[in-house]
């Protein structure tokens, strides 16, 4: 091994224990001695091996394959194996928490049920109509390659554990289990995309993404769970799927634009909704009179910009590929 | 208590394909597994899987051949005939399931060559072979909606009559030990790398089965055959796919020099594994490395292909070491990696006691003999799980259903109860440690007599000591500290094996290499060795290896 620097650092851990003090969460301080090698898991290993045995986490492989040890470090979603501990020490300090958006078994290992559950309600398996032919599936490299994108997914819930739909919306099936879905929309060897589809584009599906990007930044193995996401709405709006709300906001935006270069939300909100969905905007009331009382009240009508021929141009360009 | 036709211990791909059979095969079947499926050791084989296809000329036989030559003729030549025929099948039906292999320009199965196969016979997803083969016969199970105790432990497999009846097994979320009661046993639980110190292996990789299947007077076959797999990160161990060399990296000395054209003038880079972790390791010896380490060049293959064929070893290079593969050559070096030994088996998987198997790295089938071929233990998984799972099934038909004793969970629960209750004694880690560097040094690429000892010593004494362990965790819910310890047991009990195995077999051949034995010694040592638990003891025996077609012949590369 090639000699390097050692030095302590201080490694706060969320702790819990179903045996311990009714199960409340507390933090520990942990000073270890580390060398400039050590990713958080090295430290978190030497803690419990070493200094605390009672520490309990997740970890298998140690090189970023298994996706057993998500947790969060200083707030947000890490795969610990392959976070050098340098890269997060704030003034040689560090906090170490379970994931987000589960429940916790103890400690640092979080209880994945939610996770499984979703990631099973997708159908998370190809689903060919036909017989399956003598030798294999004739299939072109490029989307074989292509897949090999989304199959990099290792399962360790940290786009889940920082979704920040998922942390007001329980039944949103989230990113994991959404890039899942898009792994097998996307398999020319699945004959079942319509289907899965139609099923997506319900309440809890594609349409739930707020786009905040945290799933892609999070992701340790670039998944790009999001973009999984857009391709799939992109590919139900090619297909009609345009009853939801979710579609019909992408449909009426890009039909206010087009018409007039402006997005007039008052218009936005009511083609969303449906003009005479009498109940739908009722609850959206109090939303309109505290922007009406905070002086943020869209107009209600709104001009065109000038140059419209040249927005013109730009969407028969588009609509042409 | 808990009642099956057919119970999986271990859920990697041998288990998940034993799995599926009995599934299929209508069976109430259940998988155990002490992680989730997805986190089972099989997720880290990166290179590929092998099989000649037949449709596109190639030849089963050739890969047999590759595979007993490779093996230094201690393989099974019977077993190794059914891998290679069984393959192509086996294959496909992966293909068929959703597992994304990489396509030729024709939209067919595209290949790469691998070490000591004389064509391109691998068959690969990228560098995540194994990652993308395990998620989808995990997806199947889904589909099937097996029944998986997922995060539970085995301590014990229940014997009676001799016979193989079930297992007392914990679960790791309430600390409860359980008997689960089954027809038939399956023990597909993987390698036992973590007795060494560094290994490729993941830190579950701890040898449970075969220490279970030991306990319960189960020969385990060929210990001492441990493969170093030449191209280790130094510090941790962490595996770079001999899938960089199939693409045609090259292993260079610090003179720059590519080294294996003298060790291996034909197959270069690409000879057995067993060869090139002996050429390294001269290399390094005789002072021609770099800070104990060789060095691994991609730089000629170009980014692109690195990142299309080689994406993974390109992020591991990347984030655990600094370096950008197409910028720069990696430090690499010798790194124990796979077990060839194992739980002795037939080529149904059947062990020595009835209702009771084994598949996967935990079995020794034998077809990997004194070496394993890289892509060639990926395939083993499929074909013996699948296999396994068929006897399993056929062996049940004629078994009744028995009441079983409570004996066994009794002295379980007052075993754990004492480990837990032990205060102020020498922690696991300790132990393991000194466990790790001793096997590593003692039973290493190079071996002798007197390294042989002194490992074998140091394990005697660890054994001695580990009564007097103790552990922090006193506690039911995820009690890991407690897991550590019972797998430190585990490990003590297979490193012993495999220290009689090494002590014993007085020639070199494949992995096994004596400095003060070189040579092969066929008139004495075309023979597996056993080492079976006699009433605590271990007992130790040899038995003769199945020839076929093949006479053994001087191996070349």
């Amino acid at each position: 091994m090639v000699q390097t620097a050692k030095e302590i650092v201080q490694i706060t851990i969320r702790r819990q224990d179903p045996e311990v003090d009714n199960n409340k969460p507390y933090y520990q301080d942990y000073n270890v001695e580390v060398e400039d090698w050590f990713t958080v898991l090295d430290a978190l290993i030497k803690i419990r091996e070493q200094m605390d045995g009672t520490l309990s986490l997740r970890c298998a492989c140690r090189a970023s394959i298994c996706g057993s040890c998500a947790m969060r470090v200083n707030g947000q979603a890490k795969l610990v194996c392959k976070t050098k501990l340098t890269s997060v020490l704030k003034d040689n300090k560090v906090t170490v928490e379970p994931v987000g958006n589960m429940p916790v078994i103890t400690d640092l290992t979080a209880d994945f049920k939610p996770f499984w559950d979703k990631m099973h309600a997708v159908d998370p398996y190809l689903k060919p109509e036909e017989e399956a032919p003598e030798a294999e599936y004739i299939a072109p490299n490029e989307d074989m390659v292509h897949l090999v994108g989304v199959m990099n997914c290792i399962m360790c819930g940290a786009c889940v554990s920082d979704c920040t739909v998922l942390e007001v919306k329980d039944n949103f099936l989230g990113p994991a289990a959404l890039a899942k879905a898009y792994r097998f929309v996307a398999d020319p060897r699945d004959d079942t995309e319509t289907e899965r589809l139609e099923n997506l584009v319900e309440d809890g599906g594609i349409w739930d993404c707020t786009r905040c990007m945290q799933c892609v930044e999070v992701c340790p193995k670039d998944v790009d769970p999001m973009d999984r996401i857009m391709a799939m709405r992109a590919n139900s709006l090619k297909k009609k799927m345009n009853k939801g709300y979710g579609a019909r906001h992408a449909n009426a935006f890009t039909s206010l634009i087009k018409s007039s270069g402006i997005l007039n939300e008052t218009l936005l909100i009511l083609k969303t909704k449906g003009f005479f969905n009498i109940i739908e905007l009722i609850k959206l009331l109090p939303l309109a009179i505290a922007a009406q009382l905070a002086g943020k009240r869209p107009p209600f009508l709104s001009h065109s910009i000038k140059n419209k021929d040249k927005l013109k141009n730009i969407f028969k360009k588009l609509e042409k590929k | 208590m808990y009642e099956h036709d057919v119970l999986i211990v271990g859920a990697g791909l041998a288990g998940l394909r034993a799995a599926l059979e009995s599934i299929e095969a209508g069976k109430n079947t259940a998988i155990l597994s002490k992680v989730h499926p997805v986190r089972s050791h099989s997720c880290a084989a990166q290179g590929g899987i092998n099989a000649a296809l037949t449709d596109r000329g190639d030849d089963w036989k050739d890969h047999a051949f590759s595979t007993i030559k490779g093996s230094d003729y201690l393989a099974d030549q019977d077993a190794v005939e059914i891998m290679c025929q069984e393959a192509g099948e086996n294959l496909i039906e992966l293909e068929n399931m959703g597992v994304i292999f990489s396509r030729g320009e024709d939209g067919k199965l595209g290949t790469r060559r691998f070490g000591g196969q004389s064509v391109a016979r691998t068959f690969f997803v990228g560098a995540i072979t194994g990652s993308a083969m395990l998620h989808v016969l995990y997806e199947q199970t889904v589909k099937q909606n097996a029944r998986v105790y997922e995060e539970w432990f085995v301590t014990k497999l229940i014997i009676e009559d001799g016979v193989c009846r079930g297992v007392v097994a914990m679960d790791m979320h309430t600390g409860k030990l359980e008997i689960i009661k089954a027809k038939s046993v399956i023990l597909a639980t993987g390698g036992a790398g973590r007795i060494f110190e560094p290994s490729t292996n993941a830190l579950i990789c701890t040898g449970d089965g075969l220490a279970l299947a030991y306990d319960a007077g189960a020969s385990l076959m060929d210990m001492e055959m441990i493969q170093y797999h030449p191209t280790g990160l130094a510090g941790n161990g962490i595996l770079l796919s001999e899938g960089a060399r199939g693409e045609g990296a090259y292993l260079l000395n610090s003179e720059g020099d590519r080294f294996m054209k003298v060790y291996a003038p034909e197959y270069l880079e690409l000879a057995s594994r067993d060869v090139v972790s002996r050429a390294e390791q001269t290399e390094i010896d005789e002072g021609r490395g770099v800070d104990g380490c060789v060095l691994l060049d991609l730089r000629h293959l170009g980014r692109e292909k690195i990142e299309e064929r080689l994406g993974y070893l390109q992020e591991v290079a990347t984030e655990f070491r600094d370096i950008d593969l197409a910028e720069q050559p990696i430090q690499v070096k010798p790194t124990m990696h796979y077990i060839m030994g194992g739980i002795k088996t037939d080529s149904s998987g059947a062990t020595d006691i009835p209702g009771l198997y084994a598949a996967g790295e935990c079995a020794n089938v034998s077809v990997h003999g004194g070496n394993r071929l890289g892509a060639n233990s990926l395939l083993d998984t499929i074909v013996f799980g699948r296999r396994s799972a068929r006897a399993a099934i056929e062996y049940i038909s004629t078994v009744k259903s028995h009441s079983t004793s409570n004996v066994e969970l009794k002295n379980e629960t007052e075993r754990i109860k004492n480990i837990v209750d032990r205060s102020n004694g020498e922690r696991s880690a300790t132990l393991r440690n000194e466990m790790g560097i001793a096997m590593t040094s003692g039973i290493g690429v190079y071996r002798d007599t007197a390294s042989i000892e002194m490992a074998k010593n140091k394990i005697s004494e660890l054994l001695d000591r580990y009564p007097n362990t103790s552990i922090d965790n006193k506690g039911k819910v995820f009690n890991t500290d407690l897991i550590f310890n019972l797998e430190l047991k585990y490990m003590l009990d297979v490193a012993l094996t495999m220290c009689i195995g090494a002590e014993q077999r007085k020639e070199s051949r494949g992995a096994h290499y004596r400095t003060d034995m070189t040579e092969r010694d066929d008139a004495n040592w075309l023979k597996h060795t056993h080492v079976k638990n006699e009433n605590g003891n271990p007992k130790f025996y040899t038995s003769d290896v199945k020839i076929t077609d093949w006479k053994p012949e001087i191996r070349k590369y």
